[in-house]
């Protein structure tokens, strides 16, 4: 088994090594065509005589490529900028596009080669590594050696694959013009699926699914003999796989608009911006189910399952990042800060996120429907905004690329708008606790210690009282890894849920009731 | 009483702090020193095995952040202490400083029973009680242990087998008894608890007795001879045979002691203003007819330190422990108990209920009196409800209505396999009567729960 593990350890780094050096290959060459077919009609003519001194070079790297297009183009707009002749400034980023058109590489030209040589061989040597774990093993707790682990605790590897998730997304959000190769690597799948040429947003979908399944894998194995976990794991593998990734790729290919039923708003936070009602309004009927299906999710369905559940329904079942977090983020659970400071942190930050949501929320609808006499554009920078520091910036960037650093839920516990509004419903009026099994604890920490959302868990289970926490998403690995089976997570009554004096049993001596 | 009297606990364990943290609570003007030279902050020793075993690093033991302890104002104070003058109420320590006390606690906790084993005193034999012993066992097991031994059949030993497991050094296993801890399970248990022990490769001898510990060069340990006169190679000695008192520095004192400090149900000890509480206290007289003068559990520990925490904040109050309860991890295995079940009973007396899965790692015990009322449950491989147990043998239920109402005592995960319904069947089919037995929800018939 171990040859046969570290043979996919092997093929996995190749895979990752392939996908590395994709940017790197290929030359790229521009001409009037491609820049006409590739810029908006208002700014084809302008684009076009901007670009003029590219066309007919050979560029051998994506970097003098993009080097050479943004001196052009930022000639054009600096002049312009500097007259203050704002509306004729170009706004819209062009680099992707013409790169992507650009691009002439044995990646373009054998996509399925490279993806079998890329992601293929990453997937196949992840499933070759995963699935013969703890095969020798009796089920139990397999927490060895986390702490001894350059990966897991934040030793040199941890820091490598950090600092290579931060880069990855860096690239992603704000120079995906660096990465045409890996975009055109997935086109062919995106055309079966969408009928669609790939975007960078398919091939970060597609590599985001099959990490949760790899590594949902994982889970299996390392949680064998336990439903709970392998239930809700098998849960967040089925919703990202089809809800979040096929069936929108697939509402695509019917015509009808691109649509993620399991994202809820404010974590989907683009909802209500002005061009997705749009979008809903001139779809007929299915884009007005679309509508009102996302505006029940919000008002009854997370009070209402939150209120049965607690937001572990959502959070760590349902949703695309706790499904992340959850699979390829778990061995990075214990990283998370369980100090008092951390949680004032925690609850400052996700609650002005939730507000700032909130607001621009309210101001897009408002603007929207005083048929932008209110704002006007305003709201459009408020967008952008909040798309760049929370959406990409936040969720992204510190989110995933943070797991190997400060634990797999940093977007989770301080960022999300939607976590910070479960948690809301689940601290005040919800079933869900986390029950503490009577004076049975020993205060060992595991349960604390592997709490991915920093919960001091041992707090409340040494003094016996019952865990109520808005930040809490049900996972229930505390309860999975706690030697005493102390910790249960319960949908009970509502009634002495929260007991801040409670009595230890098994001591009589004290008779006094707080 | 006086409030600015000074109140200094020895010992950081979980009986110290507990009764520190109760007095605090209780009191806001009392002075608090804590004393300890094993660590300066309060740690969960139960957890020591999980550092060694990378599940934790030590900082996570600690249950209370660093801050915690100034800000209630409890004084910690990291040293030894070498001795006490009772009559002028002073502590004088190794280093050769002294403090005053207007009351005093002692709290020392235990040290691992050591026999006068030929050898025992030798390089890579150890027992495991302390921080201290836990670094020592992390140099002793770094490089060059090819096998280990473990003597003596208890929690720790059991314990240490599983650390020595992570390391991957193959474990010989010498128990005294018959059984795995056959002075506390009875036979079936102990049985699942041996099978699962061979299951985890480790070599478990039982009716095997340490002879004498063999030195090698260096004076580190090359083997053992059991009694039996076989030979077994080592480079690694684990001496876990219980633990006792650690009150040395107080025999031969004014203080009365035998096996631990004599204290009364206050824990008073024959000296005014002077406490002792935990492992290293020894009560007059067993606290209840299923319990021991000596009590050395976390929960005796905790329940101590929380009653003596109210006697000095001057309530009238007396140790009165309610209905037993324990629980351990034998390797993958959990295990409670709530009330009485002892190792053997007399058949005459008493009515056993014994239920095993298949699998041979779930197991559930009733004892009941001849009425057929709960004296007290085992359970193995999953968890039951403290808050019910204690509800059921305080009540003196039938043994029929515990089994009928166990859906409401299960406390594993949700999903899990409902074994309650296999014990509730089994009962029935064994002692008839009017047992109900629960149905399977909704949700385990839909995820096809089976048992």
């Amino acid at each position: 088994m171990k040859v046969i593990q570290r043979l996919g350890i092997g093929l996995f780094l190749i895979g990752l090594t392939i996908f590395t050096i994709m940017p790197f290959l290929g030359n790229y060459k521009l001409n009037e065509e491609l820049v006409l077919a590739n810029t908006k009609d208002i700014h084809q003519v302008k684009m076009a005589e901007i670009l003029t001194p590219m066309y007919g070079k050979t560029y051998s790297s994506n970097f003098s490529f993009i080097s050479s297009f943004k001196d052009n183009f930022n000639a054009y707009n600096d002049a312009l900028k500097g007259e203050s002749k704002w509306d004729e400034v170009i706004w819209d980023d062009y680099s992707f596009p013409l790169a992507q058109a650009s691009v002439n590489s044995p990646v373009r030209d054998n996509p399925w080669l490279f993806m079998g040589l890329s992601i293929g061989l990453a997937v196949l040597g992840g499933l070759m590594y995963n699935l013969p774990k703890h095969k020798d093993e009796p089920a139990g707790v397999k927490n060895n050696g986390i702490f001894h682990s350059s990966m897991k605790n934040r030793g040199w590897m941890g820091m490598i694959t950090g600092a290579y998730l931060i880069l990855f997304y860096v690239i992603l959000y704000w120079f995906p013009a660096y990465i045409v190769n890996q975009v055109w690597m997935v086109s062919p799948l995106s055309m079966i699926l969408s009928g669609n040429p790939a975007s960078q947003w398919f091939l970060y979908g597609t590599i985001y699914t099959l990490a949760i399944i790899v590594m949902g894998v994982r889970m299996f194995r390392k949680y064998r003999g336990n439903k709970y976990q392998q239930l809700r794991t098998a849960s967040v593998m089925f919703f990202q796989t089809a809800f979040a990734f096929l069936i929108p790729e697939i509402l695509v290919l019917l015509n009808q608009p691109y649509f993620d039923f399991k994202n809820i708003w404010p974590l989907d936070y683009d909802f209500f911006y002005d061009y997705q009602i749009d979008t809903f309004l001139s779809a007929g009927g299915v884009g007005m189910f679309m509508l009102i299906w996302g505006i029940l999710l919000i008002i009854i369905a997370v009070p209402l399952f939150t209120y049965f559940y607690g937001k572990r329904w959502y959070c760590s079942w349902v949703c695309g990042c706790g499904g992340l977090a959850e699979t390829v983020g778990d061995p990075y659970r214990q990283l998370s800060d369980k100090s008092l400071k951390a949680w004032k942190y925690e609850r400052v930050i996700v609650h002005s996120v939730l507000v700032l949501a909130v607001v621009m929320t309210g101001l897009t609808i408002a603007n929207y429907f005083s048929g932008f006499a209110l704002l006007g554009n305003v709201t459009n920078q408020l967008h952008s905004f909040y798309g760049f520091a929370i959406g990409s910036a936040f969720a992204g960037v510190i989110g995933t690329g943070f797991y190997p650093f400060m634990g797999n839920r940093v977007w989770c516990r301080f960022g999300c708008p939607l976590a910070a509004y479960l948690g809301l419903v689940q601290r005040f009026k919800s079933r869900f606790r986390i029950t503490t099994n009577g004076g049975q604890c020993i205060s060992c920490g595991n349960c604390s210690t592997h709490c991915e959302m920093g919960i001091d868990v041992r707090w409340y289970a040494q003094r016996g009282q019952e865990i109520v926490r808005a930040s809490c998403v049900g996972c229930g690995v505390c309860s999975s890894v706690c030697p005493r089976g102390v910790l249960k997570l319960e949908n009970g009554s509502t009634e002495k849920r929260i007991n801040e004096m409670p009595i230890i049993i098994g001591n009589d001596s004290i008779k006094i009731n707080a | 009483m006086s409030s600015n009297r000074h109140v200094v606990i020895i010992g950081n364990g979980i009986a110290g702090i507990t009764c520190a943290r109760q007095l605090r609570k209780l009191d806001e003007q009392v002075r608090i020193t804590v004393i300890s030279g094993e660590s300066k902050y309060f740690f969960s020793r139960t957890a020591l095995m999980y550092i060694f075993m990378g599940h934790m690093k030590f900082e996570h033991t600690q249950p209370y952040e660093n801050w915690f302890w100034e800000k209630n104002r409890i004084e910690l104070k990291e040293a030894w202490v070498k001795s006490i003058d009772f009559s002028a109420k002073n502590l004088l320590f190794q280093s050769g400083e002294k403090l005053a006390y207007d009351e005093l606690v002692i709290a020392t906790g235990s040290k691992p029973n050591m026999f006068g084993w030929p050898g025992e005193d030798l390089q890579g034999v150890q027992g495991l009680y302390s921080k201290q012993d836990l670094e020592l066992m992390e140099e002793n097991t770094k490089s060059g242990v090819q096998r280990a031994v473990i003597v003596g059949g208890g929690l720790i030993g059991i314990e240490m087998a599983e650390m020595l497991a992570y390391k991957n050094i193959p474990v010989t296993f010498l128990v005294r008894e018959a059984g795995f801890w056959d002075n506390i399970l009875p036979k079936e248990e102990s049985e699942l608890v041996s099978r699962h022990m061979r299951e985890h490769h480790i070599d478990l001898r039982l009716n095997e007795e340490l002879a004498e510990i063999i030195s090698g060069p260096n004076a580190r340990v090359r083997a053992i001879r059991t009694k039996s006169g076989e030979e077994i190679p080592c480079q690694f000695v684990g001496l876990t045979a219980g633990v006792t008192p650690s009150i040395d520095f107080l025999r031969n004192t004014e203080l009365e002691v035998n096996r631990g400090v004599k204290v009364d149900f206050g824990f008073q000890t024959n000296i005014p203003h002077v406490f002792s509480i935990g492992d290293c206290a020894e009560f007059h007289e067993a606290p209840a007819a299923d319990r021991k003068p000596v009590e050395q559990v976390w929960y005796t520990g905790r329940m101590h330190g929380e009653t003596l925490g109210y006697i000095l904040a001057g309530e009238k109050v007396t140790y009165q422990p309610g209905v037993w309860f324990n629980s351990a991890k034998f390797l993958d295995i959990e295990y409670q108990t709530y009330g009485t079940v002892p190792a053997k009973w007399d058949a005459e007396s008493f009515q056993s209920f014994f239920w095993e899965h298949g699998g041979g790692k779930v197991a559930f015990r009733l004892l009941m009196d001849l009425e057929g009322k709960i004296v007290g449950v085992n359970n193995f491989g999953f968890r039951l409800r403290h808050e019910f147990f204690d509800q059921a043998i305080r009540g003196k239920w039938t043994g029929t209505k515990v089994i009928s109402k166990l859906d409401k005592a299960n406390f594993d995960p949700e999903f899990f396999e409902p074994y309650y319904i296999e014990i509730q069947k089994a009962f029935k089919s064994q002692f008839g009567g009017d047992v109900t037995v629960s149905k399977k929800t909704f949700i385990q018939k839909l995820f096809g729960a089976s048992v």
